[in-house]
């Protein structure tokens, strides 16, 4: 795999970036090259939606799909448009999430990732959109969905419409499910609020990469209401795991290869990995 | 309070007030020889949701209501009507018990928002909440969510998931409080008002949006005038989806929320 390559890193080097846990630097393409994650200590630094396909999908295999899905301002929330573009600039990004088609070790999938640099991942009607549309497409084709979340929650701006997205998304993938097509999530740092309680958790399985933040309410809400002191480790994947809420913890190297074995497991061609 | 010159966040007080009445109210006025069924047979019963059976009129129904209780002692019982995971399975075991006898499921939703704490987050709140709405989608019977009180984000829509969602005047409903908004937005949770305002939450405003299907009016009547006017719309409901196929009622479930923020 070289996800220079892929990522079209000809001319211009990827910048290099700082562990924030060990305060180590490591070189741009060593980094994207090991997955980002941090080869002197092992963290796990977030990826963007655009890296985190090119280290999932075949080469060349990727399709976007409702990328023109357009942006409005449901409830008139003031500054919302200026916000908007304000992360748009910033994230380089047209919205929260990217969804296509792809395939994964040539197991045809339809994949949606959503990258917590435009507006910290929140899901809006945009979002609702692109993945309810992926789903409908998914169901039509017979593919199963490989998700990939990662979000502070639903997007206050957008009022109600962005409540009713967790409900939009979950009646399509009720219908992708009830078309016996298989739905894979994998929850990243940091999977919280309206996504965790709605398509995050509907998976037949769900995945969680090392360490990752996944809850509903926020920790510090938490704190401040109850006054409990959080127990260590609260909300990481580990805890979810030991409290039966998340299937398996999988490396970052390793997803690619877990996510084709599952996906042939779940083929009707069933074709062991050569 | 005319409807023109009460702010949003009037009515957001008003949703919450203490004397406000809540899903036990109108299970007790409206179902006759109700019996309360208990539990989601994993782990334990949650108070903030009253849950079972019982008819209206002549029509058995299954209803599932959020109470927060009058007394202090009360609102402790039932954790200040914030739902537990417990509460959201125990719902939906119960709709699924009706589906099987073809019963309609009535909710009523008041509540600040899904109990946030460190059990609740142990047993799977947000998994909890993913799989009502999940299963509410495919649930082959008719199923009317009422708003009565605050409908407090993904803790509401986990029992909003309704062919026909009703709210009452003075209820609200919003994706976040208007105190989270005003302190995450502006660093100040005393600008809730302003909030309120922008967040579009009062039943006019989702009425006007498509998000709701009707607003049942509160002004100038009694509650129990109210809790009338609210019977005889879910009668009129039910009759009408008992007049179509289980097929199209859920083809018009599933487009109800499909087409909310769906580009025109
Ligand atoms: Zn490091």
């Amino acid at each position: 795999m070289n996800i220079i390559e892929l990522l079209g890193f000809g001319k211009t080097k990827p910048a290099p970036a700082v562990c924030k846990k060990c305060g180590k630097e490591t070189d741009g393409i060593e980094l994207l090259e090991n997955a980002m994650i941090c080869p002197h200590c092992d963290t796990y630094m977030r990826m963007g939606a655009m890296e985190r396909i090119a280290l999932i999908a075949d080469k060349g295999t990727f399709t976007e799909l409702f990328a023109k899905v357009k942006e409005t301002n449901p409830i008139d929330f003031p500054g919302y448009e200026a916000k908007l573009k304000e992360a748009k600039k910033q994230s380089n990004l047209s919205e929260a999430v990217v969804c296509g088609t792809c395939e994964i070790e040539s197991q045809p999938c339809a994949i949606f990732v959503m990258d917590s640099k435009f507006m910290m991942g929140s899901m809006g009607t945009v979002v609702g959109e692109k993945i309810t549309s992926l789903f409908e497409e998914a169901t039509r084709k017979g593919l199963p969905v490989i998700g990939f979340t990662t979000s502070g929650g639903a997007r206050m701006q957008e009022g109600i419409f962005s409540l009713m997205q967790m409900a939009k998304v979950s009646g399509a993938a009720k219908r992708h499910s009830d078309s016996k097509n298989l739905y894979v999530t994998v929850l990243t740092d940091p999977t919280t609020g309206g996504v965790t309680a709605s398509f995050a958790m509907q998976g037949d399985i769900i995945i969680a990469e090392p360490n990752a933040l996944v809850g509903f309410a926020g920790a510090r809400v938490i704190q401040q209401t109850t006054g409990e002191k959080l127990p260590e480790g609260f909300q990481r994947s580990e805890f979810l795991l030991e409290h039966g809420f998340v299937d398996v913890i999988e490396d970052r190297r390793r997803l690619r290869y877990t996510l084709a074995n599952i996906l042939r497991m779940h083929s009707s061609k069933g074709a062991k990995s050569s | 309070m005319a409807k023109k010159t009460q702010t949003a966040y009037d009515r957001v007080q008003a949703a919450r007030s203490s004397g406000r009445n809540m899903g036990g109210y109108y299970i007790n006025r409206m179902v006759d020889n109700f019996i309360e069924l208990h539990g989601d047979r994993r782990f334990g019963d949650d108070s903030a949701i009253i849950a079972g059976i019982g008819f209206i009129n002549n029509q058995p129904v299954t209803v599932i209501g959020m109470e927060r209780g009058e007394t202090i002692e009360e609102r402790m019982k039932r954790n200040f009507g914030c739902p537990t995971p417990e509460g959201y399975r125990k719902a939906l075991r119960l709709m699924k018990e009706a589906e099987k006898f073809g019963r309609p499921v009535i909710c009523f939703i008041g509540s600040s928002g899904a109990y946030c704490g460190i059990d609740a987050e142990k047993r799977g709140q947000g998994e909890a909440i993913a799989e009502n709405l999940f299963e509410m989608m495919g649930l082959k019977t008719p199923i009317i969510s009422v708003i009565v009180g605050e409908g407090g984000s993904g803790g509401a829509l986990a029992l909003g998931v309704g062919d026909t969602v009703v709210m009452l005047e003075n209820s609200v409903y919003s994706v976040i409080s208007p105190e989270g908004c005003a302190s995450i937005l502006w660093k100040d949770a005393a600008k809730a008002p302003e909030a309120a305002d922008a967040l579009r939450l009062t039943s006019y405003d989702l009425h006007s949006f498509g998000v709701i299907d009707k607003v049942i009016e509160e002004q100038n009547r009694s509650a129990e005038e109210v809790c009338s006017e609210l019977k005889k719309f879910i009668l009129s409901e039910i009759s009408r989806m008992k007049r179509i196929s289980t097929d199209e009622l859920l083809a018009a479930r599933y487009d109800k929320f499909r087409r909310i923020g769906a580009p025109a």
